[in-house]
C-alpha cells in the first residue's frame, strides 16, 4: 500500500459500492417479497469486487487465476442445484470451503511475509488460521454427519472435554509466542495443525438434534475469519463482508440456542451439552393408542382446524410433496390447515420452511412457534409428522428431563394429536415423550410418506 | 500502519453493528436462505485469493491461491445459486378453491 496508484483509487471505489451492495442484500433478505432483490444486489456486488480486483496493478499473470476461477464455477453450479433435502450439508460443506479459502490465503501470507510480521499482523493472521482451520475442518465433519457417511450419534470418550481444551490452549500457546517472537517459523505449521485437529474434536461429539446450532457457529466463524483476512490484507471490504457473516451466523445461533434452552456461553466455547442418551428405561411398554390411515382421515375430515407440525422426519422420508396433497385436500374440504414451524425442527435454521416451500406450499401458512401456540387449545387436531423433542411436553413439566425449560410447541394442548412415527423408539436424544401416552393422542405408526399417502387416498376417495 | 489498524477497527465494528441490526429483522421462515446468502457473500474472500495469485510471488503462495480461488469461486456460484433457487420456492397463498 505504498504507492497508491490511481487505479488503486478506482478499485477501493469499486469496493465501496460493493460493500454497500452486500449490506443492501442483507436488507433486503428481511422480507420474501424483497428477497430476490437482495440476490441480485449481491450478485452484482460480488461481480464489481471480483472484476475491480482484477484492476490490481501488482497482478502479473492472469492465466491461473481465469483457470482458477473457471474451475471453482464449475463446481459450484451442481453444489447449487443440490436437492433441498440436501441444503443443510451443502451449507456445511461450502463452510468449509470459505474456510479453506480463508486458511489457504493466511498461510500463503504468512510465508510471503514472515519473518517480518509486526505483532498486530502476526495475532490476526493466527486468528485467521485458528478459526478458518477448525472451521475447515469442523464443517467438513458436520457435513459428514449430514450426509450420514459419519454416524450421526455423538462420538464421545473419556477426558473429551480436557482433550479439547489442550488442544485450544496449545494453538493458541503457539500464536502468542509466534506474535512475540515473530522468527519461530515452526509454530505455523503447529497452529495451523492442532487448528485443523480441533475443528474434527470439536464436532464429532455433536448429535444431528444440535445441527441447527452448530452450523449457525460454524457460520459465525467462518465469517469471522475472513475478517480477519481482512485485517491482514488490509481489506474494509473483506472486513465488512466477514463482519457481516460473523454477526448473521452469530444471531443464528442465539436464536438456536434459545429455541433449544442452551446458554449462550455454552454456544460459544462449543461445549454443546450432549444430551445424555440415559433414557430411563424403566417404563417398559405403556400403552398407546394407534389409528389407521382410515381413522385418522375420519378425524381430520371432522376437524376444522389442523395444525401440522413438521420435523426431521418429513425431511428424512421425503414426505414433504404428500404432505403438500394433504394441505390441498383438506384445504378444499374447507378445513383450515397450518403448519407450526419450531425454530431448530430439522437439521438447520428454517429447514422447514424451504421444504415446505418447495412442495409449494404458501409461506403466510408456515407460522412461528410463538405466534402459534396460543392457538393449540382451540386447535381440532394436532398432527405430527417426524417431529419428537419439540413437542414433548416433559420440556415444560419435568424437572428431571434432559431437555426442561427447552420451548416447546405445546401440541398436547390441542384437542386430538395424532403422531406419525415409525415405531415406540424414542427419538435421537434418547428421551421418552410422554405425549404419546396421553388419552387424548392417537399414534399413526408407519413411514411418513406412506402413511399421509394413505390419508390422502381415503381423503380423496370419501367422496 | 498504525492508523490503517484504528481504521480497520472502527469499519469491524460498525459493519458488525450493521449485520446485527439488518439480519435481527430477518423473517425466521427465511433462515437457511440467509445463510446460505452470506455464505455466497463471504466468499468475498476470493478478492484476496486473487491478488495472491496474480501476484506470483512464489509458487507455494500460488498453489495455495488457485486452490482458495477455487475453493471461494464455487461458494460464489452454488451460493447465489441456491439461494435463488429456495426464494424462487416461497409463494404466497393462492385461491385454493379451484
Amino acid at each position: 500500500m505504498t504507492e497508491f496508484a490511481g487505479s488503486q483509487y478506482l478499485i477501493e471505489i469499486i469496493y465501496l459500492i460493493a460493500s454497500a451492495l452486500f449490506i443492501l442484500s442483507l436488507k433486503w433478505m428481511s422480507s420474501p417479497a424483497t428477497a430476490r432483490h437482495g440476490i441480485l444486489a449481491g450478485e452484482i456486488g460480488m461481480v464489481l469486487a471480483i472484476g475491480g480486483t482484477l484492476l490490481h496493478h501488482g497482478i502479473v499473470d492472469y492465466k491461473w487465476i481465469i483457470i482458477a476461477l473457471v474451475l471453482g464455477s464449475g463446481i459450484g453450479i451442481p453444489l447449487g442445484m443440490v436437492q433441498m433435502t440436501a441444503v443443510p450439508q451443502r451449507t456445511a460443506l461450502s463452510h468449509a470451503f470459505g474456510a479453506l479459502c480463508v486458511t489457504l490465503v493466511g498461510t500463503a501470507e504468512f510465508y510471503l511475509r514472515t519473518p517480518n510480521v509486526p505483532k498486530f499482523m502476526m495475532s490476526v493472521l493466527s486468528m485467521e488460521v485458528i478459526l478458518g482451520g477448525l472451521t475447515f475442518t469442523g464443517s467438513l465433519m458436520a457435513a459428514g454427519k449430514l450426509q450420514e457417511i459419519l454416524p450421526q450419534r455423538p462420538i464421545t470418550y473419556k477426558g473429551q472435554n480436557f482433550v479439547n481444551l489442550l488442544l485450544f490452549l496449545v494453538a493458541m500457546g503457539s500464536a502468542v509466542y509466534l506474535v512475540l517472537h515473530p522468527e519461530a517459523k515452526i509454530f505455523f505449521p503447529i497452529i495451523v495443525g492442532v487448528s485443523l485437529i480441533f475443528g474434527v474434536l470439536l464436532v464429532i461429539p455433536i448429535g444431528g438434534a444440535d445441527m441447527p446450532t452448530v452450523i449457525s457457529l460454524l457460520n459465525s466463524y467462518a465469517g469471522l475469519s475472513a475478517a480477519a483476512m481482512g485485517f491482514v490484507l488490509d481489506s474494509k471490504l473483506l472486513i465488512i463482508a466477514g463482519a457481516l457473516d460473523g454477526s448473521s451466523g452469530l444471531i443464528l445461533s442465539i436464536i438456536m440456542s434459545k429455541a433449544m434452552n442452551r446458554s449462550f456461553t455454552n454456544v460459544l466455547f462449543g461445549a454443546f451439552g450432549q444430551v445424555q442418551a440415559s433414557a430411563a428405561p424403566g417404563q417398559e411398554a405403556k400403552p398407546v393408542r394407534s389409528a389407521t390411515p382410515e381413522e385418522a382421515a375420519a378425524i381430520l375430515l371432522a376437524a376444522n382446524k389442523v395444525v401440522i407440525v413438521p420435523g426431521y422426519g418429513m425431511a428424512v422420508a421425503q414426505a414433504q410433496h404428500k404432505v403438500r396433497e394433504l394441505y390441498d385436500a383438506l384445504t378444499k374440504k374447507g378445513v383450515e390447515v397450518r403448519f407450526a414451524i419450531h425454530p431448530v425442527a430439522g437439521r438447520m435454521p428454517g429447514h422447514m420452511n424451504v421444504l415446505l416451500a418447495e412442495a409449494d406450499i404458501p409461506y403466510d401458512r408456515l407460522i412461528e412457534m410463538d405466534e402459534i401456540n396460543g392457538d393449540f387449545p382451540q386447535t381440532d387436531v394436532a398432527l405430527i409428522i417426524g417431529a419428537n423433542d419439540v413437542t414433548n411436553p416433559a420440556a415444560r413439566t419435568d424437572q428431571s428431563s434432559p431437555i426442561f425449560g427447552m420451548p416447546i410447541l405445546d401440541v398436547d394442548k390441542a384437542h386430538t394429536v395424532m403422531v406419525i412415527k415409525r415405531g415406540m423408539s424414542p427419538g435421537f436424544a434418547g428421551i421418552d415423550n410422554p405425549l404419546y401416552y396421553l388419552d387424548r393422542t392417537l399414534m399413526l405408526f408407519g413411514d411418513a410418506k406412506q402413511f399421509v399417502g394413505g390419508i390422502v387416498r381415503e381423503l380423496g376417495g370419501g367422496h | 500502519m498504525g492508523s490503517n489498524l484504528i481504521d480497520a477497527l472502527f469499519v469491524f465494528m460498525l459493519a458488525a453493528f450493521i449485520g446485527f441490526e439488518v439480519i435481527r429483522h430477518v423473517s425466521p421462515l427465511l433462515h437457511t436462505p440467509l445463510m446460505s446468502l452470506t455464505n455466497a457473500l463471504d466468499a468475498i474472500a476470493v478478492v484476496g485469493a486473487i491478488v495472491l495469485v496474480g501476484e506470483k510471488k512464489s509458487t507455494f503462495a500460488t498453489v495455495l491461491g488457485v486452490i482458495a480461488i477455487v475453493a471461494a469461486t464455487s461458494n460464489v456460484v452454488g451460493g447465489f445459486l441456491i439461494t435463488d433457487r429456495m426464494l424462487r420456492m416461497f409463494k404466497t397463498s393462492r385461491p385454493t378453491n379451484k
